[in-house]
């Protein structure tokens, strides 16, 4: 019985949700919580990633710039216009889908990376225009993000709460919020990739020749799921911008469209709890090389390149690979 | 009216060249491996911060840029040698995400070596501009445009005039036949990179003195070669050349006429316009695939 629960496609779901109930246990400070639930976030934005980049062969290198329009689109709404902050998040992620879909529309129908390359254009136009248009986003230095908001009820990290008759602190509220969003986030994912949308991209990935000839209409899936990727980071951008409380156009800058990609090719391409270690590696990396202040960037270079040319399937493929063979060899020898 | 049009072409043709040499070498790696290098703006950066930081210490001028693009070289070579050779049975994207976490490795000795600020190299003659129909051209440009002259001939004599040359169009065409034919494709993977290497610091240090050169100039003007190349068409030698000169222009008349706030946003606005109306570029090669 054990088995077949091990084998369910529920099973990673699982453990995730398990480490996440247990985590509290460790985290000291509200320092702490307040990584930790950056690092939901941005896990969750990265599972949207990998959809495109694991399961449909392309490469997105403008993320951020998905991201960063959610963000400031539910900044702007909620804090200039007064919107409510669900409405801004649903048409905030509706408007980066629409610019997803008319770039990636024309441009999947090539064969190629040139979604790279479109990706990177329009991440770098929408971190200029968010850097110039003083007037509504502040410019370079950034602007204030009001509290999430539903129905008058508010989500503050200084807020304090009372869950099931517990008193809990606003930025422990946030964590528990961040970890249901993320335990979605790869729900809806790990659905999609076993839906009959999920197996038409993997045929694309396997061989998009091949696909096309058995009648699946490669451009189409691959623009859609290019679409969904841009919204689970538009989604998780307004959320980012109501948790923060003060967005830059760092959100949307080059460099952290990089760590997106990153961290789905270092926790393996195509895993969807492997990306999530990714995340959590490289969100990790910069706490740790805070001793080396002069290194850092040197090391995260170095480690950049040293997993990919040793482990180029990623991290967590790599882990699970290395694991399965020790316990068939254990098994082989005590049979 | 003419002075002032004069004036943004002359700073758009210098720039557009540098931007030319930088997709040259972009392609050259593309062509022989289908990496798309990002470390790419990294050898301009190490070519203008060598040659400054050497004449600092009293070398002379020649000598200084001799001994910086030598040290690009051999980063280039490193660069596959060390990092891009031994993952060889890694997807492009890997292979791309190295060269990425290369050029952050590369970028953070520099900051280490040379700090954070802006250097400045002086021109290579004379400080005093020349005045053409109004317009002042500066003549480090006119440095910039003979010494891309003079480079884009003689990549074009290497690769059809020498042996070694043909080697590396012949790995790019077809690896497994170059193989065949006795060609050490390893090598030319390998020459490919340090030509490229070769290219880029030349590009960085002739620009140097218009620009100023820092630890972290190499990411912008890698990116602006890349978009340079990929307006070519990738893969494209004379793409290359044209794609980098029109988008110097471009933008040089955009800062001027428009806004200079959105001059970066020119070079990535023509790169989805590019995409959308002529993807494969200006001169990209229509691609047969055999299945």
């Amino acid at each position: 019985m054990l088995n077949t629960f091990m084998q369910s496609r529920l099973r990673g779901l699982i453990i995730l949700a398990l480490i996440l109930v247990i985590l509290p246990a460790f985290l000291g400070n509200p320092f702490h919580y307040e990584l930790v639930t950056q690092m939901a976030i941005i896990a969750a934005t990265v599972v949207g990633l990998n959809l495109l980049v694991g399961f449909a062969g392309q490469i997105s290198l403008g993320h951020a710039g998905f991201f960063g329009l959610g963000a400031y689109f539910t900044g702007i709404a909620t804090g200039t216009y007064g919107w409510s902050s669900v409405p801004a998040l649903v048409v905030g992620a509706i408007a980066v889908g629409a610019i997803a879909w008319i770039v990636g529309r024309p441009i999947l129908r090539l064969k190629g990376h040139y979604l790279s390359m479109a990706t990177l254009a329009v991440g770098f136009i929408i971190a200029i225009i968010l850097n110039n248009e003083r007037a509504l986003t502040g410019g370079p230095d950034g602007m204030p993000v009001p509290a999430f908001e539903v129905f008058g009820w508010q989500l503050s990290t200084f807020g304090s709460y009372s869950l099931f008759g517990m008193e809990i602190e606003g930025f422990q509220a946030w964590y528990i919020f961040a970890s249901v969003v993320l335990l979605v986030a790869v729900w809806f994912a790990l659905n999609l990739i076993e839906s009959p949308i999920g197996r038409a991209l993997r045929s694309v990935h396997g061989s998009e020749v091949a696909a096309s000839v058995v009648g699946v209409n490669t451009a189409k899936y691959k623009s859609l799921v290019f679409v969904i990727s841009a919204i689970y980071a538009s989604l998780m951008g307004s959320l980012y911008a109501h948790f923060q409380g003060f967005i830059t156009p760092a959100v949307a800058s080059f460099e952290f469209s990089i760590l997106f990609i990153t961290m789905v090719v270092l926790g393996g391409m195509g895993s969807t709890f492997g990306v999530i270690l990714g995340a959590v590696v490289l969100k990790l990396l910069p706490q740790v090389l805070a001793d080396f202040q002069e290194l850092e960037h040197v090391m995260f270079g170095l480690i950049l390149m040293l997993t990919m040319i040793f482990m180029p399937k990623g991290l967590l493929p790599t882990l699970s690979a290395f694991v399965s063979k020790k316990m068939r060899k254990k098994a082989g020898g005590e049979a | 009216m003419l002075a002032e049009f004069l004036q943004y072409l002359f700073t758009g043709i210098t720039i557009g060249a540098t931007y030319a040499l930088i997709a040259l070498g972009f392609t050259l790696i593309y062509n022989a491996s289908h990496v798309i290098n990002f470390a790419q703006g990294e050898f301009l950066m190490i070519g203008g911060m060598a040659t400054v930081s050497l004449t600092a210490m009293g070398v002379p001028m020649i000598l200084a840029v001799v001994l910086a693009v030598i040290l690009a070289g051999i980063l280039g070579i490193a660069l596959q040698r060390f990092a891009i050779a031994p993952a060889k049975q890694a997807d492009v994207v890997t292979l791309i995400i190295i060269t990425i976490g290369a050029s952050i490795f590369i970028r953070g000795i520099a900051q280490i070596v040379w700090g954070k600020e802006y250097h400045v190299m002086q021109n290579f003659s004379t400080d005093q501009p020349i005045e053409v129909f109004g317009a002042v051209l500066n003549s480090q440009s006119l440095w910039v445009l003979g010494i891309g002259a003079i480079l884009v001939v003689g990549l074009v004599l290497f690769f059809t005039k020498t042996l070694i040359g043909k080697a590396i169009l012949a790995t790019s065409m077809n690896k497994e036949a170059a193989r065949l034919v006795g060609i050490r494709t390893q090598m030319v993977l390998m020459l490919a990179f340090m030509v490229s290497a070769l290219l880029g610091s030349v590009a960085g240090i002739v620009v140097a003195p218009i620009t100023f050169t820092s630890y972290d100039i190499g990411i912008i003007l890698g990116l602006k070669g890349f978009v340079a190349a990929a307006i070519g068409g990738l893969g494209s030698g004379v793409g290359a050349v044209v794609g980098g000169l029109s988008l110097g222009i471009v933008e040089a008349m955009a800062a001027g006429y428009i806004s200079s706030d959105y001059k970066d946003a020119v070079a990535f606005s023509m790169i989805l316009l590019v995409l959308f109306f002529m993807p494969r570029g200006l001169f990209g090669a229509k691609v047969v695939e055999r299945v």
